[in-house]
């Protein structure tokens, strides 16, 4: 009775077990995992970007080179496994130097 | 040089058709210059929406394939003068129009209208491409549901993509008595989760229905709740500044007055 009359008078406050609350809670995670889907052209643009940029400071296993994103939860990481043929000393120091 | 919107949404369903007639009629009745240009080839509405399905004698593709005039296939409204149709065919299907002739067909109505407002077809396939294609604006909307705003998130991140920045939010069929009671996401949970600025909020309306039936946009209803709501944004796209009506019809003190049998 006392929920009732709370209720009619709009004093009762969000339950969580309301179903807005299961609701935003399933679209929060739909959304996590929709975001973090690239499109494979995207993906390939980042990994060029990635060769390139890493060139500089290192040789790479340009056919060797993996880029993913992983979504746990309520997160997405990038995750990129790029095996190095061979440092190269010096090669943006005397850049940023000069 | 009149302006190009967009009414889209991603999901079927949620109220693109009837968004776009009665934020064109509500523009129209305001005094501008107004196309709405049906784009769902194939499936038709907008000309029954619209109560003009008798009068079509060409239609989209009639157009931009030379068959006819722009001119010859415009349908003017039967209380606007101001108004008019540009119907979608429906014995072709989305390929029947390409990007390009969109961009070109939006030109040329743009040189003659303050506003053209597109209906967009579901999806994000070719329909949705070509009636994007010409736009300046979007409106993008949605229903108070998952996967109604699930594939809003969507329809956003392709409309960022094609560089038509800032789309706006219409949440269509919301039911204030369902909100309160916490068994429908409200305005705030929406805004946040696709960080999209607001343009309306439409409730749930049996006028819409009925209007549907008539053939007579809600928007020229003075008694509907959805008709005023369509007024409120069709004078927000013009510009003005108009604050977000009250959706509760169930005000605290009618609860309480009902509350103790008065
Ligand atoms: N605010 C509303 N209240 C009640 N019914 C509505 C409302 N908005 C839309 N509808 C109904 O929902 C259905 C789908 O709307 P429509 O505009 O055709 O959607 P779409 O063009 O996105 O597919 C129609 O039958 C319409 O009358
Ligand atoms: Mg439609």
């Amino acid at each position: 009775m006392f929920e009732f009359i709370q209720r009619a008078l709009g004093l009762k406050k969000d339950d969580p077990t309301a179903s807005k609350n299961t609701a935003k809670e399933r679209l929060r995670l739909v959304l996590v995992q929709d975001r973090a889907s690239m499109s494979p052209a995207t993906l390939e643009a980042l990994k060029e970007d990635l060769i390139r940029v890493i060139s500089e400071y290192m040789e790479i296993d340009q056919t060797g080179l993996e880029v993913s994103l992983s979504s746990e939860d309520e997160s997405v990481a990038l995750v990129c496994n790029i095996p190095i043929l061979k440092l190269k000393r010096n090669a943006k120091e005397q850049e940023t130097a000069s | 040089m009149g302006e190009v919107i967009v009414v889209t949404s991603g999901k079927g369903g949620v109220g693109k058709t009837t968004t776009t007639a009665n934020i064109g009629t509500g523009l129209a009745v305001m005094g501008n210059k107004v196309v709405l240009v049906d784009t769902d080839i194939g499936l038709r509405n907008l000309d029954v929406v619209m109560g003009l399905e008798n009068r079509i004698v060409y239609d989209i593709v009639d157009v931009v394939t030379g068959n006819c005039r722009l001119k010859q296939a415009l349908i003017k409204d039967k209380r606007f003068e101001d108004l008019f149709l540009l119907p979608a065919a429906q014995t072709k299907d989305k390929t029947a129009v390409s990007e390009e002739q969109m961009r070109e067909l939006t030109q040329q109505l743009k040189e003659e209208f303050d506003y053209v407002i597109i209906d967009c077809p579901a999806g994000i396939e070719q329909g949705f491409k070509n009636a994007i294609a010409g736009a300046q604006r979007a409106i993008v909307v949605t229903t108070p549901e998952v996967a109604a705003v699930r594939d809003a998130d969507r329809i956003i991140g392709l409309l960022e993509a094609a560089l038509l920045a800032e789309p706006k939010l219409i949440v269509n069929r919301l039911r204030p008595s369902m909100v309160k009671k916490g068994d429908m996401m409200d305005i705030d949970d929406m805004i946040e989760i696709l960080a999209i600025e607001l343009l309306g909020v439409v409730p749930e309306d049996e006028a819409i229905v009925i209007s549907t039936n008539k053939g007579e946009p809600a928007v020229l209803d003075k008694q509907s709740k959805a008709g005023e709501a369509y007024r409120n944004i069709s004078k927000r796209i013009t510009g003005e500044h108009v604050p977000l009506m009250n959706l509760e019809a169930d005000g605290f003190f009618r609860r309480l007055r009902r509350l103790f049998g008065a």
